[in-house]
């Protein structure tokens, strides 16, 4: 149970091991899809090679198409190559990084699928049975067929059932021969798919190691940035809620059933802290068209990455702070303190 | 059923993790259905492309109506698109996106349920053997008496005694088969080119506006889910303040009448009932219930908890013991 679970942790940690795992999910799926598929080869000269070859290679398509939809770095990288600049440069060895791994991962099932067609040979058995030379597979020497009868019975080998021509060619010999040349056409396919991983693994280290690092620093940084603003504005939504409703209630009651100085300590000391925590998690948005103006600025007006230091808490913070965007235009100053509770002493 | 716990924590972390999930069980009970379905094609002229498109195309509409019922974006979409508009503006675009949102999961389901049909290509044959042009395969048989129409129709059914050791019926079977698993694999690769186009472009056309609609769908999601577990508490709330003081009402007559300062009479107030008190929120009468939740329909807060409510002041008036007043903040 607790492998299971730290293994489940392991995965959600970042969103890169998460696509490892749905890559290997996507593996498992393509070679349970071919096992359950039901491959019916149609036996006559004018399908056979289509169908044949478009199981081959559409479904590999179709793979890595899936593996650009399930695959959340597109959107990421979709979104950062049209932002605007705002306060933000951009790079683009981080778009071609994003996009090469994205790219490697959407391979991995299309591959399996096309490997374990070929491993299994159907397909090439299909396609291929035709451009048998009936000489080297043929029963008797002469078998008086015409050319088109001919490529009747040669496509009908793949369907076993169908086959009525025994006297003129063996069917058994006919299918192991091009099976073979399947398999060994597969097992190439393999070597030169692992010798190609092991080039770009291996090699690449070679060539610009350190514009690399920092290639795959920044745009870890930007996929955990972006995981972050989400659930921000999500516990940002959920206070939101929670206080709108809290104030809805009261104000359909017409009471505030808080007052000064009736509660003993202790309670008051939650309550604040519960307040308090309500108040940072809002983070001084609290009106809709803030909310609105924080979203659009994220897009168009993305921050520098540089973090300012704090400020001091009494200090002199009379900065203005510019918020810079088409239609969201405003400047805004620090806010100037107002009393808002006077004690006067009778002594 | 600690790993089902887990499963199940992580798909609730958040409310799109759930309808995700429930859509791809949805999908699954499909694939399943279709499996464990006994399809049996009536071979006779009239009825086989009756029944096989039926089968075809009955469950998906089945399937989809089921998914929308079952997804919680339904609900909250019909809410914000038919409430009044209140205190709070309507954005059309999160009920455009809160649409999209549930129709793309409803989707799946039938979708699914149709693609498996087609790959595996029972229903195509028996919907369409009677199409074929029986001149392309050999065999045909032709002592049967029966007319040709008939014996296509036939084919679909592999223990009827007109095909007895012939390979007629198996080539037509495969050749209407293999034209079934093309336009199933031709739909796969359109749907999904759709949706890689669609995921690739969505970021290129006004992203920010997108953020912002779907901040806003995923807030009315958390504020309807809010605003019931609030109503929940509170209606726990009363009722126990109801009921305690009913049986405090019991025990009127119980009460002594001393000449003791008002305060002393009163039950001190534990904290249990600071806190209940706190939890009804001043809402303590069935017309305010009412009225409560009735506004929370007909006239929506607005979107703006910048508002601090007036905190009353306490006054004190002092008074000596003939009742003269000494100091009064009034």
């Amino acid at each position: 149970m607790d492998k299971f679970r730290m293994m489940f942790q392991f995965l959600q940690s970042n969103q890169e091991s998460f696509m490892n795992g749905i890559c290997g999910i996507m593996a498992l799926a393509s070679a349970q899809m071919y096992s359950s598929f039901e491959f019916t080869c149609p036996c006559l000269p004018e399908y056979n090679f289509a169908y044949g070859i478009g199981i081959l290679l559409v479904p590999p398509i179709w793979f890595f198409m899936l593996g650009f939809v399930l695959n959340n770095n597109v959107s990421m990288l979709a979104e950062e190559w049209r932002r605007p600049i705002g306060k933000r440069r951009k790079d683009p060895t981080i778009l071609r990084y994003m996009f090469c791994s994205i790219t490697q991962r959407s391979m991995i099932a299309p591959a399996v699928w096309i490997s374990v067609t070929l491993m299994d040979g159907k397909s090439f058995l299909c396609a291929f049975s035709i451009n048998l030379d009936v000489q080297q597979f043929g029963n008797g020497s002469n078998h008086g067929l015409s050319e088109v009868a001919l490529q009747r019975l040669l496509a009908k080998i793949p369907c076993k059932h169908i086959f009525d021509g025994e006297a003129v060619i063996s069917r058994e010999a006919a299918s192991r021969y091009i099976r073979c040349i399947s398999q060994a056409v597969g097992w190439i396919f393999l070597l030169l798919m692992t010798l190609l991983a092991f080039m770009v693994r291996a090699i690449r280290p070679c060539f610009t190691q350190a514009a690399f690092l920092k290639t795959k620093y920044w745009s870890h940084y930007i996929d955990i940035e972006r995981k972050m603003f989400d659930e921000t504005c999500t516990e940002h939504a959920k206070t939101f809620a929670k206080v709108c409703i809290q104030q809805y209630f009261e104000s359909v009651s017409g009471e505030m059933h808080r007052f000064h100085g009736q509660h003993d300590d202790k309670d008051s000391d939650d309550e604040d802290d519960k307040r308090k925590s309500d108040e940072d998690k809002l983070l001084g948005i609290r009106a809709q068209d803030d909310m609105n103006k924080v979203l659009w600025n994220w897009h168009t007006c993305k921050p520098s990455l540089n973090l300012k230091k704090a400020e001091a808490q009494n200090g002199d913070a009379t900065g203005h702070v510019e918020i810079c965007m088409s239609g969201y235009t405003q400047q805004t100053q620090s806010p100037a303190k107002k009393p808002w509770v006077a004690y006067y002493s009778k002594v | 059923m600690d790993r089902l716990k887990l499963v199940l924590q992580y798909f609730q972390s958040n409310s799109e993790s759930i309808s995700n999930g429930i859509c791809v069980l949805l999908a699954l009970i499909s694939v399943k259905l279709y499996t464990s379905f006994d399809f049996n094609c009536p071979c006779i002229p009239q009825y086989n492309k009756v029944y096989a498109l039926g089968v075809m195309f009955v469950p998906p509409v089945i399937l989809f109506f089921l998914g929308v019922m079952i997804n919680r974006h339904t609900g909250v979409m019909m809410e914000e698109w038919l409430r009044p508009v209140g205190k709070r503006s309507k954005n059309p675009a999160v009920v455009k996106y809160l649409f999209s949102a549930m129709l793309q999961r409803a989707l799946l389901a039938p979708m699914v349920w149709v693609l498996v049909t087609l790959l595996d290509g029972k229903c195509f044959v028996c919907a369409f053997s009677m199409s074929v042009d029986p001149r392309h395969f050999t065999g045909l048989p032709n002592n049967t008496g029966l007319d040709l129409v008939r014996i296509m129709a036939k084919v679909p059914c592999k223990e009827d005694a007109v095909f007895q050791n012939s390979t007629f019926r198996k080539a037509v079977s495969r050749y209407v088969r293999c034209y079934s698993q093309a336009i199933g694999w031709s739909i796969l690769l359109l749907l999904i080119l759709l949706g890689a186009l669609a995921r690739v472009l969505k970021p290129c056309f006004d992203h920010a506006t997108f953020l912002q609609t779907r901040y806003w769908s995923n807030y009315l999601d958390i504020e309807q889910k809010l605003f019931d577990e609030t109503c929940v508490l509170h209606a726990r709330d009363f009722a126990r303040k109801c009921v305690e003081q009913f049986f405090e009402g019991m025990q009127e007559d119980v009460h002594l009448r001393l000449p003791l300062a008002p305060a002393r009479t009163r039950a001190p107030r534990t904290e249990a009932d600071e806190e209940t008190e706190d939890r009804l929120h001043g809402i303590t009468r069935q017309e305010q219930v009412n009225r409560l939740l009735h506004t929370w329909y007909e006239c929506r807060p607005e979107l703006d908890v910048s508002r601090v409510a007036p905190q009353p002041r306490v006054c004190v008036t002092w008074e000596d013991r003939d009742g003269r007043v000494l100091f009064s903040d009034v």
